[in-house]
């Protein structure tokens, strides 16, 4: 493993406070950056392959490159820092304990955008990160890293830190502008892209706080150092915040090249299964990406080991494979009852739909009272096969990806986990749901062997 | 010189057309005609933004375009989506557009209920006709409905949310045609409700188009509401000399007397032109109007029924022959419409029925 990128001072103390970040080589990289041109920082960017930390993994340069440049019209950059997705909270890490990281971030990738005006929009939730925010970018513009003429360059920036209301789909970036303009958060369609037309009708970008990070230690080490860190084009350092059955959950950050077999079991990282279970299942990229069990987890379809990147995770499609997603791993042991899980997860998703369009407003309530009724040990056989075709009826068919947020975790229990889906319905005596939050919740199960 | 815009040839269900570019799917679409054209519940060609919910004029682009043909992986909505110089596109000849458009039926009609015998819009409801013409013959949805309270909006519209199926179209009305915010969408997902804020009421002078624009039952014109069946009036272009929108109006009566008056709409259901809540609401005397002609009903429109009378045979009633009996009543509409009086029995009244025919002796 190499040299930690965005983490490599989080162990310092009082790294939180602008002093001691800057004493530790803070906004060294920003004063870089403003030496150099626009031109020359995206350049970097694009060669580094950095691609995007928010769950879509779309390439950050060539998002930049995108950016609209009429004259005289003002540009943004907005961040995303409305980590919603359940089981990812690596973002609130980065900037709960190294706030000035992200706002250096923000520094150079706004005077690369040529935004004079940035935001984070920060989950509702998150009152206290706000704050912390808050209180940085104060102590930033105090030194002179904010405001006009940043340390004699001409250049000129605000941050504003704006809270969202805490509604999850104001994580999707054009109901984040909405949000962000004061309107009700529904997604807008695409075209037009927030870079042709984004915030009050202007050019703008939207990355998350761990890609706005990222780009600091770009600058430092420069992009091509950064794309040889990884694997194919999974270039530099990714946070996972894992989660779950899992003897030391955390956020850490990892090399691509690293296995999930590894990640799981390794005392450097998560230190195996709680309590000595065996791993039943995991979710490695937040709550919306498919749930993969065990056996396809660890190897990919030719045997090799799976490994923590883009391409690794996400090889064989959805029928044997999954997403890296936001990067939110969680970790389910051979007790975790997979209805239940996909039950709460469809309550979620459809107390978080915004009801704009009607497969996702109609389809998920559906979807989830479907599941109740597995879950309470009342489902017909035929509830799986309903099931099925409700997720169909979604996917692909809304307005912005909830829908498919919400199909596919569905999909992909019935597709690897049925028996157990079956197994409730035709045992609803012994229903482990009846038992849950007491203490025999916690009794291994013979019936379902899905364990590798 | 003003720049001519280049034409787009696009394929619509293996019919070709050139449009102007900029048109979107729909609209290239309904320029070949209404065989080929999706239905759209949430679109408004009349408003700015709208479309893009509902999902049912999703289709399939087969072909972007000549300068990159790759398909779309996706369904588009056709409302939203712009033609392309080429395009290729699959309505009813798209065995996956026919299927999702289905799915998408079932999903709205999960709220709706199907009370087409009580409810003001039988006969002009654009989710019946929509589920007649793609969706499945039975639900498969066995839980309970949402239900909400009956709401007043205002002196004239009353909204019943169990039949809004949150097209968005009022709320756009609202906000273009009265210059303010009127009312809006509140809470999320399957919980989603029309309201106005705090049950203010909706007193703008153009607010009364909004009931024009509900694709399905939930706005309703108080002045209108259990009144009478569309199939037994007659709409008629008229117009009066008003101060504050142009006049231009349909007036629907029976016999002399005016039951209803909406704005006049195109072939596609869409208002030409606003009318002022005092050409809807008040002028119900037929001698406010100046008539024009009969207005251009679609042959196929249950409106039409009962307009022909002469020469007619009644058809044999098939009920009694068949069991043996005559059929037993399941639904008593003096006790669900909350207007017929129990004594007023309307099959007993002889020739058409008005208003007269219930007024207290």
């Amino acid at each position: 493993m190499g040299q930690k990128l965005l983490l490599k001072n989080i162990d310092v103390p009082g790294i939180r406070y602008f002093k001691t970040y800057f004493e530790n080589g803070g906004y060294a990289n920003a004063a870089k950056a403003l030496k150099m041109t626009p031109d020359e920082i995206l350049e970097e960017v694009k060669t580094s392959g950095l691609r995007g930390r928010g769950g879509a993994g779309f390439p950050t340069g060539m998002k930049w490159s995108f950016l609209a440049k009429p004259e005289g019209v003002p540009r943004h950059l907005v961040v995303n820092a409305d980590e919603s997705e359940p089981g990812t909270f690596k973002d609130r890490f980065l900037m709960e304990y190294i706030p000035h990281l992200l706002i250096e971030g923000v520094l150079i990738s706004s005077y690369c955008l040529g935004s004079n005006t940035s935001y984070i929009y920060i989950r509702g939730e998150y009152a206290w990160v706000a704050e912390i925010l808050e209180e940085a970018i104060a102590e930033a513009r105090e030194a002179g890293w904010l405001g006009q003429n940043i340390q004699g360059s001409g250049f000129d920036l605000e941050i504003y830190v704006q809270r969202g209301g805490g509604a999850y789909i104001c994580g999707e970036e054009t109901a984040l502008l909405e949000s962000l303009e004061g309107k009700r958060g529904n997604p807008r369609l695409k075209p037009p892209f927030p870079a042709v037309k984004g915030l009050w009708g202007r050019p703008t970008v939207v990355n998350n706080v761990e890609t706005i990070s990222a780009v600091v230690p770009i600058i430092e080490i420069g992009g091509k150092a950064y794309s040889e860190r990884g694997v194919g084009r999974s270039t530099g350092t990714k946070l996972i915040s894992a989660c779950g059955n899992i003897n030391k959950p955390g956020v850490y950050e990892i090399d691509f090249d690293l296995s999930v077999e590894e990640f799981i079991y390794s005392e450097e990282y998560c230190g195996g299964i709680a309590n000595g279970k065996r791993l039943k299942a995991c979710i490695p990229g937040g709550s919306s990406v498919p749930i993969v069990p065990a056996n396809l987890l660890l190897t990919t379809s030719d045997g090799s080991p799976r490994l923590m990147n883009y391409e690794s995770l996400s090889e064989g499609g959805f029928q044997t494979g999954t997403m890296l997603g936001s990067g939110g791993f969680i970790v389910l042991d051979e007790d975790q009852d997979i209805v239940y899980h996909t039950y709460t997860l469809a309550r979620f998703y459809r107390h978080e739909s915004c009801g704009q369009c009607s497969p996702c407003r109609e389809g998920t309530g559906w979807m989830e009272k479907i599941l109740k009724r597995i879950h309470e040990g009342k489902g017909k056989m035929s509830d799986i096969e309903l099931l099925w075709d409700v997720q169909r009826k979604i996917e692909g068919n809304t307005i912005c990806p909830l829908g498919d947020a919400a199909a596919w975790p569905v999909a992909a229990a019935i597709r690897h986990f049925r028996d157990e889906f079956e197994w409730h319905i035709n045992n609803p005596e012994e229903c482990l749901v009846r038992n849950y939050g007491l203490a025999d919740y916690a009794k291994p199960r013979e019936i379902i062997q899905t364990t590798n | 010189m003003a720049e001519e815009t280049p034409l787009f040839k696009v394929t619509i269900d293996n019919q070709t057309v050139e449009v102007p570019a900029g048109t979107t799917i729909l609209q290239a679409a309904r320029m070949i005609g209404k065989e080929v054209a999706p239905p759209a519940m949430c679109y408004y060609g009349k408003l700015e933004n709208t479309g893009g919910n509902c999902r049912t004029c999703l289709v399939e682009v087969s072909k972007g375009s000549d300068a990159d043909p790759r398909p779309m992986p996706k369904l588009v909505p056709s409302c939203r989506t712009t033609v392309m110089d080429g395009m290729v596109v699959g309505n009813k000849t798209s065995e996956r557009v026919v299927e999702a458009r289905k799915g998408i039926v079932e999903l709205l009609l999960i709220n709706h209920p199907l009370d087409c015998p009580v409810c003001d819009q039988a006969g002009e409801c654009k989710l019946q006709d929509l589920s007649y013409e793609h969706g499945a013959e039975a639900t498969r949805y066995e839980f309970d409905r949402r239900t909400f309270p009956k709401e007043d909006l205002g002196p004239n519209i009353q909204l019943n949310m169990n039949r809004c199926i949150l097209c968005y179209r009022c709320v756009k009305t609202a906000d273009q045609i009265t210059g303010c915010r009127e009312h809006g969408v509140m809470n999320r997902g399957d919980h989603a409700e029309i309201s106005t804020h705090i049950h203010k009421a909706l007193d703008s002078e153009f607010i009364g188009n909004i009931i024009d624009v509900c694709p399905v039952g939930a706005l309703t014109d108080k002045t209108f509401r259990f009144k009478n069946r569309v199939w037994f009036l007659k709409p008629v272009d008229a117009h009066r000399d008003c101060p504050t929108c142009s006049g231009k109006a349909q007036i629907w009566f029976r016999g002399n007397e005016v039951f209803r008056v909406t704005a006049r709409k195109n072939e596609w259901n869409e208002v030409e032109d606003w009318i002022c809540n005092t050409c809807r609401f008040e002028k119900k005397d037929i001698n406010d109007w100046t008539l024009e002609k009969p207005a251009d009903v679609s042959k196929t429109s249950v409106i039409r029924q009962g307009h022909y009378t002469a020469n007619t045979v009644k058809p044999e009633e098939t009920f009694p022959k068949v069991i043996k009996r005559d059929p037993k009543i399941l639904l008593d509409i003096h006790q669900v419409s909350e207007v017929n009086e129990p004594d007023r029995d309307i099959s007993k009244i002889q020739g058409p029925a008005t208003s007269l025919d219930y007024k207290k002796d």
